[in-house]
C-alpha cells in the first residue's frame, strides 16, 4: 500500500524543513505589498485593481509552473528537467499558429475569450499527453537520448510553426506574433478566473499525492517494490503537469526556465526531499520569482515586458551550472 | 571519380537545371540578364552554401568526436549573430570584411564555450553532447534576442536567423565563394580529420600536432559560419543531417565521403531553395524554414532507429 509506505517514510525522515517554507512565504508575502505598493500615485483605487488583476497572473503562473516542475522532475527521476526543456513553448507556438491558419485570423479574434483559452488548454494537455507519453515509453533505454528527442520535436514544431507564419496573411501573423513572447500586460479576465479555479483543483491535488511522490521519487523497481502501481501513477501526474503547463502557457504564453529556477531553489532551500514540504516551496518560490522580478522591472527600471527574456537567460545558465555539476549524470 | 560522386553530381546539374528555370519572372526577352544577375548567383550560393556547411558539419563532428553535433547546434551561428549584432551597433557603416571577421570572432567564442561545456560531460553519453550544444545555442540566442530588443533590432536579427537567397544577386554573394575554398582545403586535410577524430591521444601517437588540428578545425568552422550567416543567414541541420546520411551508406572513410558529402550538402540547399520558391509560387519560403522542418525530421529519424544507437561514438 503506497499510504502505508509514505508513513513508513514519515517515521524514517527528520521533522519538515518548515522554516524554510515559512521564509519562502514571508518573501512572497513582502514581494506582493512591495508590488502593489510602490510608486502609487493619482487614481489609487483603479491603479489597485489593474496591479491586482496582474499580481494574480503573476502568483498563479508561477505557482502553477513550480508545482508543475516538481512534479515532473520526480516523474521523470531527473533534477534538471521541466516541461519546458521539452519542447512545451514550442508546442504552444505551433498549436497558436495551427488554430489562427485553421480558423483564421478573423475566426480566431472572434472566438470568445474564455471559449478560446479552453480549447488552446484543451488542445495543448492533449498534445502533451502525447509528446510526454511518447517519450517516456522510449525511456527505458536512456535518458539523454529522450531528452534530445524532446528537444529536437521542440525545434520541429518551431520550424512547422514558422512555415505556417509564412502561408498566413500579415494580418493573421500579427495575431500569432503576440502570443510569441509571453507577457502578463495583458491577462483576460476571464481566462485568468479559469486558470485560478483550474489551480486551486490540481494544486492540493498534488499535495494529497505528496506521499506517493515521495516513494515514486525513490525509482521504478523500489516504488513497485513498496507497493506502488508505478506506471499508472506517472500518468497520473504527468496529466496533472499536461494541465498545469498548458494552463499557465495559455495565459500568458511560454517561459521555459521558470520552473527550473523554481524547482531548484526549492531543492536547495529545503534541503529535502518531501513533496509535502516541496510543492508548496516550488510553488511559493515560482509566483515569488515572477513578482520581484516584475516589481523590479516595472517599479525600478520602468521596462515593461523583458522579464520574460531574462528568466530564459538566467535559467538557462542555472541549467548549464546544473549540467556542469554533474547532476545529470 | 567514384560512382556516388558521378551519380550525386548527375542529379546535383538537373537540380542546378530547375532552379535557374524557377522563378516569379518569366525567362524571356531579358532572359540573358535574369541569369547573370540573378538566377545564377541565386543558384551558385544555394550550391556553396551547402556544401560549405556539410562540410563543416564533418569537421566538427570529427573535432568533437561525436556524430549528433553541427555549428548551428553548438553556439557557432548564434555567436555569429551575437557578433554582428554587436558590430552593427558600434559601427554600423563599417565594411563588410570587418563585420565579417568580428561575426567570424564571436562563432569561435560561441564554439569554444561550447567545448569547455561538454569538456565535463562522461564521453559514454553521446546524446548528452548535441542536448548541452542545443540549450548553450539557446541561451546564446536569448541573449542575442534580448540585446537586438533593447536596440530594436529585432527585425534584423530575424534575417540573419533564417537563411534566405531571395536577396542574392550578382556581387552580393561572392564572400560565399570563400566558404567552398575553405570546404576543398578541409578536402585536402581530409587524413588528418580522420586522424584528429580519433582522439587527442591516438592522434599524437600517429604524428599530428593535436592542439593546432584543432584550433585549424574550429577556424575554418567559425568562419564558414560567419560567411553563411553574414551573406545568407544561418541554414540548420545541413551539416548534421547530410554527414550522417552519407556516413550510414559509405561508411567513415573522409577521403572517400568528403565529396559526397559537399555534393549532398549543396544539392540539399538548392533543392529546400526550389522547394520554397515552388510552395507558395510566386511568394518565396527562405531555404532557412524549409531546411529547419526537413532536417529536424531526418534528424529525429537517425536519432530514433537501431543506427543511430550503434553510430554514437
Amino acid at each position: 500500500m503506497p499510504a502505508d509506505a509514505a508513513a513508513a517514510l514519515r517515521h524514517v525522515a527528520p521533522p519538515l524543513p518548515l522554516r524554510a517554507v515559512w521564509g519562502i512565504g514571508v518573501v512572497l508575502a513582502l514581494a506582493c505589498v512591495a508590488f502593489m505598493t510602490l510608486g502609487l500615485s493619482g487614481r489609487i483605487g483603479f491603479i489597485l485593481e489593474l496591479r491586482a488583476v496582474k499580481l494574480a497572473a503573476l502568483l498563479v503562473v508561477g505557482g502553477g509552473i513550480g508545482t508543475a516542475t516538481v512534479l515532473f522532475q520526480t516523474v521523470a527521476a531527473n533534477r534538471i528537467l521541466t516541461p519546458g526543456i521539452l519542447g512545451f513553448d514550442a508546442l504552444f507556438l505551433f498549436i497558436q499558429t495551427a488554430l489562427v491558419m485553421t480558423l483564421g485570423g478573423i475566426g480566431f479574434a472572434s472566438l470568445a475569450t474564455g471559449a478560446k483559452f479552453l480549447i488552446e488548454t484543451g488542445v495543448m494537455m492533449v498534445a502533451a499527453a502525447a509528446l510526454f507519453g511518447l517519450l517516456f515509453r522510449s525511456r527505458g533505454s536512456d535518458l539523454s537520448r529522450m531528452l534530445l528527442t524532446g528537444v529536437i520535436i521542440g525545434v520541429l514544431l518551431r520550424s512547422l510553426a514558422g512555415l505556417m507564419q509564412r502561408l498566413m496573411d500579415p494580418s493573421e501573423f500579427a495575431v500569432v506574433q503576440s502570443a510569441m513572447f509571453a507577457s502578463f500586460n495583458s491577462v483576460d479576465r476571464t481566462n485568468l478566473a479559469i486558470a485560478a479555479a483550474l489551480f486551486a483543483v490540481i494544486v492540493p491535488l498534488a499535495q494529497a499525492m505528496a506521499g506517493r511522490l515521495d516513494v515514486m521519487a525513490l525509482g521504478r523497481r523500489n516504488a513497485l517494490g513498496l507497493g506502488l502501481d508505478h506506471d499508472r501513477a506517472v500518468l497520473g501526474v504527468l496529466a496533472l503537469v499536461a494541465a498545469l503547463t498548458a494552463c499557465a502557457t495559455a495565459l500568458v504564453g511560454p517561459i521555459s526556465f521558470l520552473g527550473l529556477l523554481a524547482a531548484s531553489l526549492a531543492h536547495r532551500l529545503t534541503g529535502t526531499h518531501r513533496h509535502a514540504v516541496l510543492i508548496p516551496a516550488a510553488a511559493m518560490l515560482g509566483a515569488a520569482i515572477l513578482v520581484i522580478g516584475q516589481t523590479v522591472f516595472e517599479r525600478v527600471l520602468g521596462q515593461q515586458s523583458s522579464l520574460a527574456v531574462i528568466i530564459e537567460f538566467g535559467g538557462g545558465l542555472l541549467f548549464l551550472t546544473l549540467v556542469l555539476k554533474g547532476v545529470l549524470k | 571519380m567514384t560512382r556516388p560522386v558521378v551519380l550525386s553530381l548527375i542529379a546535383l546539374a538537373c537540380l542546378a537545371g530547375l532552379s535557374l528555370l524557377i522563378g516569379a519572372s518569366r525567362l524571356d526577352g531579358n532572359a540573358w540578364q535574369l541569369l547573370a544577375i540573378s538566377r545564377a548567383p541565386r543558384t551558385l550560393a544555394a550550391l556553396l552554401c551547402g556544401a560549405a556547411m556539410a562540410v563543416a558539419g564533418v569537421i566538427m563532428q570529427q573535432l568533437v568526436r561525436n556524430r549528433f553535433v553541427e555549428p548551428s547546434t553548438t553556439g557557432t551561428t548564434e555567436g555569429a549573430m551575437l557578433g554582428l549584432l554587436l558590430i552593427t551597433l558600434i559601427a554600423p557603416g563599417a565594411p563588410v570584411i570587418v563585420k565579417m571577421s568580428v561575426a567570424a570572432l564571436a562563432a569561435l567564442g560561441g564554439v569554444v564555450g561550447f567545448l569547455a561545456l561538454i569538456h565535463r560531460l562522461s564521453p559514454r553519453d553521446p546524446f548528452m553532447v548535441p542536448l548541452i550544444g542545443l540549450i548553450w545555442s539557446g541561451i546564446l540566442g536569448a541573449g542575442a534576442t534580448w540585446f537586438a530588443w533593447q536596440a530594436d533590432l529585432v527585425q534584423y536579427l530575424g534575417n540573419w536567423m533564417t537563411g534566405d537567397f531571395s536577396g542574392v544577386l550578382a556581387g552580393r554573394y561572392e564572400l560565399l565563394w570563400l566558404a567552398g575554398a575553405i570546404a576543398v582545403l578541409a578536402y585536402l586535410s581530409a587524413d588528418a580529420l580522420t586522424v584528429t577524430g580519433l582522439g587527442a591521444a591516438r592522434a599524437r601517437a600517429l604524428g599530428l600536432d593535436h592542439r593546432r588540428a584543432m584550433q585549424l578545425g574550429l577556424g575554418a568552422v567559425a568562419l564558414v559560419t560567419a560567411l553563411v550567416v553574414v551573406t545568407v543567414g544561418a541554414v540548420p541541420f545541413v551539416g548534421l543531417v547530410v554527414p550522417n546520411l552519407v556516413s550510414r551508406l559509405m561508411g567513415d572513410n573522409l577521403r572517400r565521403t568528403l565529396p559526397v558529402v559537399a555534393l549532398g550538402g549543396a544539392g540539399l540547399v538548392l533543392a529546400a531553395d526550389i522547394v520554397g520558391r515552388l510552395v507558395r509560387w510566386p511568394y518565396e519560403i527562405p531555404v532557412g524554414t524549409v531546411v529547419g522542418v526537413a532536417g529536424a525530421a531526418v534528424f529525429l529519424w537517425i536519432l530514433n532507429t537501431r543506427g543511430g544507437q550503434s553510430h554514437a561514438r
